[in-house]
């Protein structure tokens, strides 16, 4: 019981903190990619903090609605921090929830934040809110068909179960089902945590933004929580992608070697990841929103291939 | 007192109180206060009574069986059977008929002078009546008077308001639609009585194994076309969207919520009831069409701008989603795998119970907005979250569980119906297993388009600033209109959080029907998790969801404490790009928000556009600008358009046989009758 409480607190702050760092990382390395110097890796917790200290301005329009959805979605997300694996494949709270827990939870927040983007009145929330919701709902399929077929390899949706079973089995690795999933899964891990080519996390520019139009109106206190809660949920599906498709180094059970080796690697890992990502956003332009629906049906039709081809071959 | 005495003795007293119900409003046909307060009291009291009853033979295990007419008559007879699956339907109306009683003594006095509000009541309680007897009816003859007169009141009830020609075409739709069903209904009875040489449904228990596989097929059809009218199974459904929201909204719950429930319920009696094993296909029709009527059912509730309209087509998803559980569990059944058959039926189920909670909820919501807007089309609302607070705050909390979200009672049995579609995968053969996870992804995509569908209703309607002075001028329902909502909300929220209580209430009914109880198996964690039939398969604990996320309330909180709390808040204008002032008519509207997605499901929707502008000087200085869009009615235009032309081609053609004259038909008859003895005697 000490143990796994330990465990929760360890992986809450744990969280809290590597989201932000995960994030700023892409930032940097966009920018040295591009030829510019760029912000410190660092800035967005000076931004968090600077946030918190601002005082907040909400819009006389706003309802009650608006200054609950910053708390349920950070809280959200923090919540389905501690039901993923991050370091180790004991998850704390994997009982809670499986994988189907982690994709509606997220969801759940995504439900909030797009109504409190409409409950400003301002015509930019209903424009992000609506893109938004359009975008995930064609992103889901995907994510859960990729989903499905890690979980029905390994006969479970409980997501330590899931990791366990890929670390039995390392020879999947390279098997075509376990490929065409990890890639519908990048698809949709750009698509959900607006990345280019399908959103600019970096712009305010009227015509194009999505996840940033919804949050235009927050700001101080409620910006930071909205924010943190972003990084959170980028957290959280970039550490089901690395860990379970690429479970290396993580550890089976609960011994300070394992917690150690584990926390090392699961930091490279997402690390790579997210050069990875910081490579796709600097060599690819924004497609137009109607062509966002063509890239997330190629995720959606590979994600199908890897589940027929997880029984073919 | 033993349970099935008290059983019987509630059951009696729900019956009586619906009748009761509905004297009492005939009576007072003319005092419309007088008829309104004791008709819905008495159905109220009739849902409680039936609550008590349903529940104490769920819990028991009591069975009786009772004769509401002492005549026998040769075939038929009058008998109802308060088995478990009976006593799990009633328990649904029942629960919703307390709510919307409760709701509907506030609602019709909006009636008072203009309609008659003792035909409203008369007839609610006598459509509830009929329904609770479809449900518990245990004779094929029976069944169909009740199923019959079902259709019938609530034909009546559609047309209340039948001074709109709307209003009438879409009762005499629904009439139409709902007569076909009962033909093929009658005609899958008698393929079944040929088999028995009774109406009683005792004897069609398992008949299935003794009928010719050419028989059970066309039985099969006949039965799904019937009971999937009823249910409003695409491409079944084309009444649904017409009746549904022209019904007075006390009338639209409880058909949403139950009446369409009916369909359900005759496809479980007799497809798991009577026809024992089935074959595979079958399992796949359902699954297919499910699947299909899921998707199809929230894409048109997505381009659909008038609210009642749009709850109408989610009952369509939601239909989809319970036959979705019920195809798995059927093709378990083939498959032989009665553990799995029985968590797919219980999902099913399980989702049976909880869209009639949310589904009549958010009608009841729209119910009241169109009370105090007297308007249901969204571009028109806006802003009602500070005029009516509690309506918007229900109406909110059946838009997360219809959308599936946790930690409400629409994800549970969405997971369930998950696991179940999942765990196919592992079990039966090889290609027809690829089904069972498409379904699962076609599922994800309805959650996710009815999740985008519920934050365009709540937002467009309750957020942001009026659109129209009736919005502006919105006051909130009277207090008994918010308690009817408050128990189906409550109803939403207990059904999320405890499913341990209640899924082990399904369990005779499993038990009855595939003999495996499973509820113990997939209740975990005392009673806090629900697993998928053993923790390592997966677990959920929505209860485990709500405790985390209060516990982790005070982070935030304590951050807000340490630093913002002494920084300057204030209440400022919205951003509207340096104009005078942001106006309702910058705001999206719903058509706006569904833009995206109805140019990306162009090829479903084929939208009409037209815009006729008049300019000055050059086209970028509009004078005024009309707009105008158009969804076509895809299945109209290829299924029953063409029908409707063949059906009045041919009865042209046999006008000549209607002389009208009265002698000419009895000769018909006198003929008919002669050929049928000739063909009898030739046999």
């Amino acid at each position: 019981m000490k143990l796994w409480l330990a465990q929760v607190v360890l992986q809450l702050f744990l969280a809290l903190g590597l989201s932000p760092f995960v994030s700023g990382f892409i930032r940097k390395l966009k920018a040295v990619l591009q030829n510019r110097r760029g912000p410190s890796l660092w800035q967005p917790y000076h931004d968090l903090f600077k946030w918190v200290r601002k005082g907040t301005v909400v819009s006389q329009q706003a309802s009650w609605l608006f200054r609950a959805t910053p708390y349920v979605s950070f809280l959200t997300a923090l919540m389905v921090s501690l039901m993923v694996p991050m370091v180790t494949a004991v998850v704390p709270l994997s009982y809670f929830g499986g994988v189907l827990a982690v994709v509606y939870l997220l969801a759940l927040a995504r439900f909030f934040v797009a109504l409190a983007a409409l409950d400003t009145a301002s015509a930019f929330g209903g424009m992000g809110s609506s893109r938004e919701m359009t975008v995930s709902a064609l992103a889901e399929p995907a994510m859960m068909l990729s989903i499905f077929t890690v979980a029905l390899t390994a006969g479970s949706t409980n997501l330590s179960f899931m990791v366990q079973a890929a670390l039995q089995h390392q020879e999947r690795f390279l098997s075509p089902s376990h490929i065409l999933a990890l890639a519908a899964m990048f698809i949709v891990l750009i698509a959900e945590t607006g990345r280019l080519p399908v959103d600019n996390p970096a712009t305010h520019l009227e015509l194009t933004m999505i996840h940033e139009a919804m949050i235009l109106e927050y700001s101080g206190h409620y910006l930071a929580l909205v924010e943190w809660g972003t990084a959170l949920k980028q957290l959280v599906l970039m550490s089901l992608l690395v860990n379970i498709f690429f479970p290396v180094g993580i550890g089976g059970a609960l011994t300070a070697r394992t917690v150690t080796v584990g926390l090392i690697a699961y930091v490279v890992k997402l690390l790579l990841l997210a050069c990875v990502v910081a490579l796709v956003e600097t060599s690819n332009a924004k497609l137009r929103l109607f062509r966002v629906p063509e890239l997330l049906s190629i995720g959606f039709i590979l994600a199908a291939l890897a589940l027929a081809s997880s029984f073919i071959f | 007192m033993n349970s099935e005495a008290i059983v019987v003795f509630s059951f009696r007293v729900c019956l009586s109180a619906y009748l009761a119900g509905f004297a009492s409003s005939i009576v007072f046909v003319r005092r419309e206060r007088v008829a309104n307060f004791f008709g819905f009291s008495c159905a109220g009291i009739g849902g409680l009574a039936g609550c008590a009853a349903s529940l104490c033979a769920l819990a028991y295990g009591a069975t009786p069986t009772l004769a509401v007419w002492p005549f026998k008559m040769p075939l038929f007879t009058f008998t109802i059977h308060l088995d478990a699956l009976a006593c799990f339907f009633i328990l649904v109306i029942s629960l919703l008929t307390i709510a919307i009683s409760i709701y509907s003594q506030g609602y019709v006095t909006q009636y008072y002078g203009i309609k008659n509000v003792s035909v409203l009541a008369a007839f609610f309680n006598l459509l509830v009546f009929c329904n609770t007897l479809v449900f518990c009816a245990d004779n094929a003859a029976f069944f169909l008077i009740t199923w019959e007169m079902m259709a019938l009141v609530a034909y009546l009830l559609v047309s209340f308001e039948h001074e709109e020609s709307r209003t009438r075409q879409a009762g005499f739709l629904f009439f139409a639609m709902s007569h076909i069903g009962t033909g093929c209904l009658i005609l899958g009875f008698l393929l079944l009585f040929r088999a028995t040489g009774n109406f009683d449904f005792l004897a069609f228990h398992f008949i299935g194994a003794s009928l010719s596989p050419m028989e059970r097929n066309a039985a099969f059809l006949l039965f799904l076309i019937g009971f999937g009218v009823k249910a409003g199974i695409i491409p079944l459904h084309i009444w649904l969207p017409e009746a549904h929201p022209v019904a007075p909204s006390n009338v639209s719950a409880l058909m949403s919520g139950v009446l369409i429930k009916s369909g359900v319920y005759g496809l479980v009696r007799v497809l798991w009831d009577f026809m024992g094993t089935p074959p595979v296909w079958w399992g796949i029709t359902i699954l297919l069409v499910g699947s299909v009527s899921a998707l199809l059912g929230v894409l048109y509730a997505l381009v659909e701008h008038n609210l009642k309209r749009l709850l109408a087509f989610h009952s369509i998803e939601n239909i989809g989603i319970i036959l979705m559980g019920l195809g798995a569990s059927l093709m378990f059944s083939s498959f032989h795998h009665p553990v799995l058959a029985a968590l797919a039926l219980m999902a099913g189920l399980y989702h049976t119970i909880n869209h009639a909670c949310f589904k009549a909820l958010l009608f009841l919501g729209a119910g009241a907005v169109l009370r105090a807007t007297k308007t249901k089309s969204m571009e028109e609302l806006g802003g009602l979250i500070k005029k009516m607070p509690w309506t918007a705050f229900f109406f909110l909390l059946g838009s997360v569980a219809i959308s599936g979200l946790p930690p409400l009672n629409g994800f549970v049995s969405e997971w369930l119906t998950y696991q179940a579609l999942l765990q196919g995968f592992s079990t039966t053969e090889r290609l027809v297993r690829l089904i069972f996870p498409i379904a699962g992804a076609l599922l994800a995509l309805t959650g996710a388009l009815a999740a985008a569908c519920f934050v365009k209703a709540v937002g467009i309607s309750f957020l942001a600033m009026p659109r129209s002075p009736e919005a502006e001028s919105a006051e909130e329902a009277p207090s008994s209109m918010l308690l009817g909502m408050l128990v189906l909300a409550l109803a939403c929220v207990m059904l999320g959080l405890f499913p341990s209580t209640f899924l082990p209430l399904l369990d005779p009914i499993c038990q009855g029907l595939l003999g495996q109880a499973i509820s113990a198996r997939v209740i975990g964690g005392n009673g806090w998790m629900l697993t998928a039939l053993g923790l390592e398969q997966g677990s959920i604990s929505t209860l485990g969801m709500v405790s985390l996320f209060l516990a982790l309330l005070p982070l935030p909180w304590v951050s807000w404490l340490l630093f913002s709390r002494k920084a300057p808040h204030s209440i400022g204008e919205t951003w509207d790009c340096g104009l005078d002032r942001l106006t309702p008519q910058m705001e999206y509207t719903a058509t706006a928000y569904s833009k995206p997605l109805r140019m990306i499901f162009r090829a479903l929707y084929r939208p009409r556009r037209q815009v006729e502008a008049d300019f000055e000087v050059s086209r970028y200085f509009t004078k005024s600008i009309r707009f105008e869009t158009h969804i076509e009615p895809t299945f109209e235009k290829l299924i029953y358009e063409p029908l409707h032309r063949a059906i009045l081609r041919v009865s042209q053609r046999l006008r000549w046989i209607q002389a009208g004259s009265l002698n000419t038909y009895l000769l018909y008859i006198f003929i008919t009758l002669l050929l049928l003895l000739l063909w009898e005697k030739i046999r």
